[in-house]
């Protein structure tokens, strides 16, 4: 029981702070979030930004890194819900949350740059943010393979 | 005998094609219907002008998407890869059997994908070229 406290503290909080250990997310389970937030790329673990950024994110879906992503309002509305029930714990600029996973500090922390120029090359990795290039469990909440 | 095997094959071909040939029907029509209405002297749909649409290079959708082959290859027969890196399936009818029989899907992919390229919404003659060209590939 205590053990389960622990994991669940260290997986809320790691996303936002730095890694120590626990390299495992919740994975996503709403099965329209796995599918409108999955189809371009990974659908993304909410706990991997806070809620601040998921409203932000989910407010600007016009311009998405570059692309329309738009959705109908029903599906968006619930989509942020389920985003901001399931975010990330830690503190943030409010006014200008963060967008991109790959620009946090953990991130930053766990991708130093040297080897991830070499493994980017070795693997033809094209983007960052394409988790499962690397990390095959991606998708489930697995990153410890690095 | 060679009859007697053909002509089950060839119903359960025929089942499978009107499958979706109805929905797609369903799409054209209505695209058919807007164009009209648009323009009354529309006589109807081109895959030629749709090839055309799909390979044009456009400056006013977002700089990272000039055209549809930026994601979608020049090739409408082989999978292309979103910019993050994800497969998408082929665009041709013919290799993604189920492409263009879902509404909703084509009506998403359609307003989020003209913004991109295009920066505006596609007309309905473009929607009906485009799905006219990719049903013929």
């Amino acid at each position: 029981m205590r053990f389960t406290a622990l994991v669940l503290s260290a997986t809320l909080l790691a996303p936002l702070t730095a890694m120590a250990g626990e390299d495992s997310v919740p994975p996503v389970t709403d099965p329209l979030v796995k599918k409108e937030c999955g189809e371009c790329h990974m659908a993304f673990q909410p706990a991997f930004l806070p809620a601040a950024s998921w409203r932000k994110m989910m407010a600007t879906l016009g311009d998405h890194f570059g692309e329309d992503a738009s959705l109908d309002a029903v599906t968006r509305d619930k989509i942020e819900s389920y985003l901001v029930a399931n975010a990330g714990r830690g503190r943030v600029d409010r006014a200008n949350p963060p967008l991109r996973i790959t620009e946090l500090n953990w991130f930053r922390h766990e991708h130093r740059e040297g080897e991830v120029r070499r493994m980017r090359a070795k693997r033809n990795v094209k983007t960052l943010a394409d988790c499962a290039a690397c990390h095959r469990d991606a998708d489930r909440g697995y990153f410890e393979d690095d | 005998m060679r009859t007697l095997l053909i002509l089950p094959a060839a119903i359960v071909l025929l089942a499978t094609a009107s499958a979706e040939a109805a929905p797609r029907r369903a799409l054209l029509d209505d695209f058919a219907t807007q164009a009209k209405a648009a323009d009354p002297g529309f006589t109807g749909f081109s895959a030629s002008r749709g090839e055309t649409l799909f390979r044009t290079r456009f400056t006013g959708g977002k700089p990272e998407t000039p055209a549809c082959t930026a994601c979608h290859t020049a090739s409408p027969l082989k999978t292309g890869e979103t910019r993050a890196g994800k497969p998408i399936e082929p665009m041709a009818a013919s290799v993604t059997p189920d492409r263009y029989t879902d509404p909703k899907k084509v009506a998403k992919w359609f307003r989020r994908n003209c913004k991109s390229v295009l920066g505006r919404e596609c007309t309905a003659l473009e929607k009906g070229d485009f799905l006219t060209f990719m049903i013929s590939q």
